[in-house]
């Protein structure tokens, strides 16, 4: 086996030539990510991925289980580094954690030891602002996302919706040109979720993120997003994209009702509902064998 | 203090009466408690009893075996006329000062060495063996090559208490340390967080908890490392106390020293206890509530 890492340098890609500046604010061309198994074989969790996200795009990625969500987004992040292809971010290529980017992870990743406004103000503090001004846009963050009050406390005091809160003031201090969530609110009760879909959209909408938002229901991909890309079942990659033409400022339980929105859904499930089964099947036959 | 009284303290609707049923389960609750306490009561008197009775009928040689009634007098004839070999206070002081100096030392190479080798896969690789070796050596053997090397002084003491300690600081400490959760670490390295804030705003935080639980366990052996290193000779401590009251066969003597000890230990616990709940203030919540 050829070692997947070294031969990217040196082969010039044309596709990889034609991301610059001004382009996309992400962008993949044609990415593969596999990983060793404990048996030696390899298991390719993306292949053959190539799509852009504009610059305040908000695009959903929907797919069954084991499909190479996650991993697209830790590529994308600089957690992962692709085995082949280059995804790029701002027009750079992507090599490590980068700045301009913020995270929202699937279980809660807020600092257990810290108080919330210690937590929100860490961003800052380690891209080095002063504490005075970290605490202060803090305090800021720590308002806009309803949790006034609660600075003192420690996220063990908090309810998970909460915790959820101080998550997303935590990265959008940062003011990424990137905001990349791995089925953030999956953990939430339906009322809460809700609740935090549309505080999300209205936060996004006040700045110019690009936002990758990965979730396996397909309700809130169309409620949310301007596109939603269906990824196939493993070895995973790119099916479809769709455009949701829903008008925005959008109220995520009102648009349901919508008749376009159940138009899209029943179009869209369609296709997801193939691979889901196709994903079912396989790990059928994985447990027979 | 009841989470009963602050749910209706919360509740809009003025305090209604307790039903007959909740009233029955507040009544078998509280005897539950009486009964619970009056079992621990027991237990002691039973055990401590026996053996004065059986002391006393002479089913159980209190030459050898010593009495409680003894031993509560010999604690009470140290503590006001001295020991034979000096003032009680001394003792206890130069075996407190052994054992935690011995801690001081074990915890401090313990946590800077197991995060360090948490932290750095190659030096984990490299002297994880001998580190392993090192523990499987039983420490009071250590203890004779101590005396001999220091001498009888307190070093030897401190030395061997220090061999103890090291060990359980350090592997809890390197636990901790690759026991941290990746998300966090993840979710700093987004935030911008470089490789000194890493370890020191995100890996010594996380591995806290482990290190803070280990400390429990090893003052306890920082104790047993003064008090066997004072065993095998010394001058002073209680330690040097146990083996001159076993030199003359004088059973209530270690007894008393044993007691002493457990005093010692006891009261040392709750001290680290207490730093605990100073050094990781967001835990407070779930250890109180499970009080």
């Amino acid at each position: 086996m050829p070692n997947p890492g070294r031969g990217r340098a040196e082969i010039p890609n044309p596709a990889v030539a034609a991301v610059g500046q001004g382009g996309p604010t992400i962008a993949l061309r044609d990415v593969m990510k596999r990983f060793r198994t404990s048996r030696g074989d390899f298991y390719v969790a993306v292949h053959s991925l190539t799509f852009d996200v504009a610059g305040g795009e908000f695009c959903a990625i929907v797919g069954p289980t084991g499909s190479g969500k996650s991993t697209t987004l830790n590529l994308i992040a600089g957690l992962d580094t692709p085995s082949r292809g280059q995804a790029f971010v701002l027009g750079q290529p992507v090599t490590g954690p980068n700045a301009g980017v913020g995270y929202m992870f699937q279980t809660d990743a807020v600092f257990p030891w810290k108080n919330v406004l210690a937590n929100v103000a860490t961003g800052p503090l380690y891209r080095g602002a002063g504490r005075e001004e970290a605490v202060r846009r803090a305090r800021e963050w720590i308002g806009r996302v309803g949790l006034a009050g609660f600075g003192d406390r420690y996220p063990s005091q908090l309810s998970g919706g909460m915790r959820k809160r101080v998550a997303l003031a935590q990265t959008l201090i940062n003011e990424p040109a990137v905001l990349l969530m791995d089925e953030p609110f999956a953990s939430l009760d339906v009322q809460t979720r809700t609740m935090m879909e549309n505080e999300l959209l209205e936060l996004w909408s006040g700045t110019s993120a690009s936002v990758v938002f990965v979730t396996h229901d397909l309700e809130e991909a169309i409620a949310l997003a301007d596109r939603v890309l269906v990824f196939t079942a493993a070895p995973a990659t790119l099916k479809r994209s769709y455009e949701i033409d829903l008008p925005r400022p959008r109220n995520v339980t009102e648009v349901r009702f919508d008749p376009r929105f159940t138009q899209l859904y029943e179009h869209i499930w369609q296709d997801l509902r193939d691979e889901a089964v196709i994903a079912y099947e396989r790990s059928l036959q994985q447990v027979r064998s | 203090m009841s989470g009963l009284s602050n749910k209706s303290g919360l509740s809009p609707r003025p305090v209604e009466a307790l039903t007959a049923e909740e009233q029955a389960a507040e009544v078998a609750d509280r005897r539950r408690a009486r009964l619970e306490r009056f079992w621990q009561g027991a237990i002691f008197v039973f055990i401590v009893g026996g053996w004065e009775i059986s002391a006393r009928t002479g089913v159980a040689d209190p030459f050898f075996f010593g009495q409680p009634s003894g031993v509560i007098a010999t604690i009470w004839r140290w503590s006001t006329r001295g020991t034979p070999q000096g003032p009680l206070w001394q003792h206890v002081v130069v075996t407190l000062e052994e054992a935690v100096l011995a801690f001081c030392i074990g915890v401090v190479i313990g946590v800077v060495a197991g995060f360090a080798l948490g932290r750095n896969r190659m030096l984990a690789a490299a002297f994880g063996p001998y580190i392993r070796m090192g523990n499987a050596i039983p420490r009071v053997i250590l203890g004779s090559i101590f005396v001999i090397w220091l001498g009888l002084d307190m070093a030897s003491k401190v030395a061997l208490g220090v061999t103890l300690v090291f060990f359980i600081v350090f592997f809890n400490a390197f636990q901790g340390v690759r026991e941290v959760d990746p998300n966090l670490v993840n979710n700093a390295r987004l935030l911008g967080a470089g490789p000194r804030q890493l370890s020191f705003d995100v890996m010594l935080p996380a591995a806290l908890g482990w290190i803070i639980s280990s400390l429990h366990t090893s003052f306890g052996f920082a104790l047993v490392g003064a008090v066997v290193g004072e065993f095998l000779g010394a001058t002073h401590g209680l330690g040097y106390l146990v083996a001159s009251a076993q030199g003359a066969f004088n059973a209530n003597g270690v007894f008393a020293a044993m007691a002493i000890l457990s005093v010692v230990a006891l009261i040392a616990d709750f001290l680290v206890t207490r730093l605990e709940r100073r050094l990781t203030p967001w835990r407070q919540t779930a250890t109180r509530s499970s009080l």
